[in-house]
C-alpha cells in the first residue's frame, strides 16, 4: 500500500500540478513547471521515507510546490524579469506574493488550457499523442517508448521537437473561449480517439500498459465532459465508443497473448459496467443535430455488445457504415461494411460488392473475400487466404489466417 | 480518374407514379446502400450534398416559375459527382442507380 503510494500520487497528481504551473507560466516555460513538480515528488519519496506518511499526501505535494515554486521566483533572475512581468498581466496577484492557485476549479481549468495546447495541429499526430502521455497524463519516456514499440532516444527528441514548435508557434495556454473549442474540439478529439487506439490495438506485450493508455484517454474525454463548454455531443459520442470498446478488452486477447476475433470472443468476459455506461453516454450525445463519426461509430460499437445474430442488428449496422463511409473514406470501414452488407444480404451478393473495393495491397481484403467464399468456393477461399497471409505482416494477424486455411483444407 | 456529374431525374408530379410509402421506405434503403457502395469504392469525388425538392424555373421569356414543373414531366432529383475512368465506367455505375427502379433516368456529364 505504501510503496504504491507515490506512483498512484504521481499518476493522479503530477499532471494537475503541471497543468496548473504551466498555466501560470506560460509556453516558453513548461520545464520549468515540469522541473518543480519532478523535484516535489523526489522530495516526497525522500521526506516520507524517513519522517512517515503524511495525514494528506495531496495537500503535502500541492504545498511543497507551491513554495517550491515561489522560491524559484525569489532566487531566479529570469523569473522576476521575464515572467513575472507576464503574470502580472494575466493573474491577480497578492501583493508581491504570487498566488498559485490549486483548487479543485483551477486545476480542471488549467487541465483544459493544456489539452487544448498539447492537441494543436502544427505538430504532428503522432508528436501530439506523444506529448499528451508526457504532459497530460505523466508519462515517462520509457513508458512512451514501450506503447509506441520505439526506443527512448526517439521518444525523447520527439516530444522536445513537439514542444519546440508550440513555442515557435507562440501557442498560448489559456482556457479556450467557445468559438475555439468549436474550431479545435474536433483536433483534440481526434487526439484522444489516437491515444485510444494506440492502447487498444497497439501490437505491445505490455497488456497494463496498454490498459492504461486507454484509462487515460477516457479520463481525458472524461475531463471534456465535466467541463460544460466541451461537454459536446459528440464528446459524448466518442466517450461511448471508448466505453464499448474497452467493454470488450479482457475478451479480446487470449493468455497467450493471441487475439480473439469478435464472433469468437467469450461474451461473459465482456464488461456490462462499461457497456451501460457507454450507453449512458450515447443517450447523452444524441441532443441537437451533430453527427459525428464517432456517433456512427459508437452507434456500430453499441450493436456489436449484443452477440446475438438478429437481423436488426445487422441491418443497423449496415446503415451505419453506410453513413460513416459516406461521411469519410477508409479502406478499413469499406471492407467493415461490405461484412455487415454479407450479414444482411447474403453472401454472393457480398462478394459481388467486395470484389468492387480492389483493395490489393490490404490483408484484410483478401481475408474478407477468404471469409466470403467459404462454403460458397472452398478452393477460391483458399486462394485468397493464401494472398491474405503474403500481404500479412504482424505474427499474428498470419496466425488467424493460417488458422483460417487450415480449417478450409479439411472442407476441400 | 476522370470525374462526372450523374444527373437523377424523374417525374414527380403524375400521381400513379408516386411510390407508396412502403416502397418509399424501401426506395430510400436503396439509395443508401447505393451511396455507401460508391463511397466504400472511393468513387464519390464530392461530399453528398441534399437539394430541395420543389425549386424554381426560369423559362425563355424570363418567366419565373415554381416546381413541380408542368410544362417539363421530370425534374432533377439530385445530383453527385463520382470519380470514373470513362464514360464506359460511369455509365456502368449508373447502372445501378436506384432512380431507374421508378422509370427515371440518369445524365451523365464528364468533367472537362
Amino acid at each position: 500500500m505504501e510503496k504504491e503510494l507515490i506512483p498512484n500520487l504521481f499518476r493522479t497528481e503530477y499532471q494537475k500540478i503541471v497543468s496548473v504551473l504551466c498555466n501560470l507560466f506560460g509556453i516558453h516555460h513548461i520545464e520549468i513547471a515540469e522541473d518543480i513538480v519532478s523535484d516535489t515528488f523526489l522530495a516526497a519519496s525522500e521526506t516520507w521515507a524517513i519522517k512517515g506518511i503524511p495525514d494528506n499526501p495531496t495537500a503535502w505535494l500541492y504545498t511543497v510546490a507551491k513554495n517550491k515554486t515561489k522560491n524559484h521566483f525569489k532566487r531566479n533572475d529570469i523569473f522576476e524579469k521575464k515572467i513575472v512581468s507576464e503574470i502580472k498581466h494575466t493573474s491577480p496577484l497578492n501583493g508581491e506574493e504570487i498566488e498559485i492557485d490549486l483548487s479543485e476549479q483551477n486545476i480542471v481549468d488549467s487541465q483544459l488550457a493544456m489539452i487544448f495546447m498539447v492537441c494543436n495541429p502544427c505538430n504532428s499526430d503522432e508528436a501530439q499523442i506523444a506529448l499528451a502521455l508526457n504532459l497530460l497524463c505523466g508519462f515517462g519516456i520509457n513508458e512512451i517508448a514501450d506503447a509506441f514499440l520505439s526506443n527512448k532516444e526517439v521518444i525523447y527528441k520527439r516530444i522536445n521537437r513537439a514542444k519546440e514548435k508550440l513555442k515557435e508557434e507562440n501557442i498560448k495556454i489559456q482556457s479556450p473561449n467557445s468559438t475555439e473549442i468549436k474550431d479545435r474540439i474536433d483536433t483534440v478529439l481526434k487526439t484522444i480517439y489516437l491515444l485510444f487506439s494506440e492502447g487498444y490495438y497497439s501490437t505491445s506485450q505490455n497488456t497494463t500498459l496498454r490498459k492504461d493508455l486507454c484509462a487515460e484517454a477516457m479520463r481525458l474525454a472524461y475531463l471534456l465532459i465535466q467541463n460544460t463548454a466541451t461537454n459536446l455531443p459528440s464528446t459524448n459520442a466518442l466517450m461511448a465508443l471508448m466505453c464499448f470498446h474497452s467493454s470488450r478488452f479482457e475478451a479480446r486477447t487470449s493468455e497467450n497473448g493471441e487475439i480473439i476475433l469478435y464472433e469468437h470472443q467469450n461474451e461473459t468476459l465482456w464488461n456490462q459496467e462499461l457497456i451501460d455506461r457507454g450507453t449512458y453516454f450515447l443517450g447523452k450525445s444524441s441532443i441537437g443535430d451533430t453527427l459525428s463519426k464517432y456517433h456512427l461509430e459508437a452507434g456500430i460499437a453499441y450493436w456489436h455488445t449484443l452477440k446475438s445474430d438478429t437481423s436488426e442488428k445487422w441491418k443497423n449496422i449496415l446503415e451505419l457504415y453506410n453513413h460513416l463511409i459516406i461521411l469519410e473514406y477508409s479502406p478499413i470501414v469499406a471492407l467493415n461494411r461490405t461484412f455487415a452488407l454479407s450479414k444482411v444480404r447474403g453472401k454472393q451478393e457480398a462478394i459481388i460488392e467486395a470484389e468492387k473495393l480492389n483493395l490489393t495491397d490490404n490483408h484484410f481484403y483478401y481475408s474478407l473475400l477468404g471469409n466470403l467464399y467459404t462454403d460458397i468456393d472452398n478452393l477460391k477461399a483458399k486462394k485468397n487466404f493464401e494472398t491474405a497471409l503474403g500481404l500479412a505482416k504482424t505474427q499474428s494477424d498470419k496466425n488467424i489466417i493460417t488458422k483460417n486455411i487450415l480449417k478450409l483444407t479439411t472442407k476441400i | 480518374m476522370n470525374e462526372f456529374i450523374l444527373i437523377f431525374r424523374r417525374d414527380f408530379s403524375t400521381k400513379e407514379l408516386q411510390p407508396s410509402p412502403e416502397e418509399y421506405q424501401q426506395h430510400l434503403q436503396q439509395w443508401q446502400n447505393w451511396f455507401g457502395s460508391l463511397a466504400a469504392q472511393d468513387k464519390l469525388a464530392r461530399p453528398l450534398q441534399r437539394w430541395d425538392g420543389k425549386g424554381k424555373l426560369v423559362t425563355s421569356n424570363k418567366g419565373i416559375t415554381d416546381g413541380p414543373f408542368v410544362e417539363i414531366k421530370e425534374s432533377i432529383g439530385g445530383l453527385i459527382v463520382i470519380k470514373a475512368k470513362d464514360y464506359d465506367e460511369a455509365a456502368a455505375i449508373a447502372q445501378d442507380c436506384p432512380i431507374l427502379n421508378f422509370g427515371g433516368n440518369v445524365e451523365i456529364r464528364m468533367a472537362v
